[in-house]
């Protein structure tokens, strides 16, 4: 089981802060394409990838990223703190 | 070399009372929350990635640190429901000189913007609506590498 985690628009989009999900997916892009097909809320969530930040395990990656190993990914907007 | 991540208000005062002593200078900033562009901000709620925020405002630290040669450093940024004029989040730090406090006080503050996990909304009488990222933002990392 990973932990996916949403925060921002994405989490309002999507409709829940995070959840869990036993998946095969091997890469981020694998979870995104997966997720995508459940529901429409996850299809428009992702579909401007260019809008989407992505942390596995809390550190940033790239959506190429290899999810072997991983307990927790975290999907957000650019961050804007300060 | 301290973070803190709070929702409650913090007393610059009372935070730079003893900070830096017998370094020779000290630099901060304080970020308040401004009005929106058009007005009739009523409150700005900030969002943050628990887990994250902390390690990755360390590792901000941990680089400042590692280019100039400071004394100390602080950095406070809060998050929850603020309003129009609330201080938002300070960074200070303290050098022998001030150029290494003016720039890393500088680079930790272009770090915040962009690499700390918080994302504002606004609040407004017209409805609300998520701060974008600018492009200016990560042009402000850019001049750092």
């Amino acid at each position: 089981m990973i932990d996916i985690l949403y925060f921002a628009w994405l989490r309002e989009r999507i409709g829940l802060p995070r959840e869990s999900l036993a998946t095969e997916a091997a890469t981020v892009a694998e979870l995104i394409a997966e997720l995508s097909m459940r529901e429409e809320r996850y299809r428009l969530a992702f579909s401007d990838l260019a809008a989407v930040r992505v942390a596995v395990d809390q550190t940033m990656v790239e959506f190429d990223a290899p999810l072997k190993g991983a307990r927790e990914v975290a999907f957000f907007p650019p961050m804007t703190g300060g | 070399m301290v973070v803190r991540v709070q929702a409650a208000d913090f007393d610059l005062a009372a935070e730079l009372s003893d900070f830096g002593l017998g370094a020779g200078a000290v630099v901060t900033f304080t970020g308040l929350v401004r009005d929106h562009d058009q007005g009739g901000l009523r409150e700005m709620l900030i969002e943050h990635y628990p887990a994250m925020t902390e390690p990755a405002l360390t590792a901000i630290e941990a680089r400042a640190k590692s280019r100039w040669n400071l004394a100390d450093s602080l950095i406070i940024h809060r998050f929850g429901a603020l309003k129009p004029g609330d201080r938002i989040m300070m960074v200070a730090t303290a050098a022998r000189h001030r150029g290494d406090a003016f720039q890393a006080a500088e680079f930790l503050m272009d770090y915040l913007k962009s690499r700390a996990p918080f994302w504002k909304k606004e609040i407004t009488d017209k409805g609300e609506s998520w701060v974008a990222a600018k492009d200016s933002d990560e042009a402000a990392i850019d001049r750092w590498s």
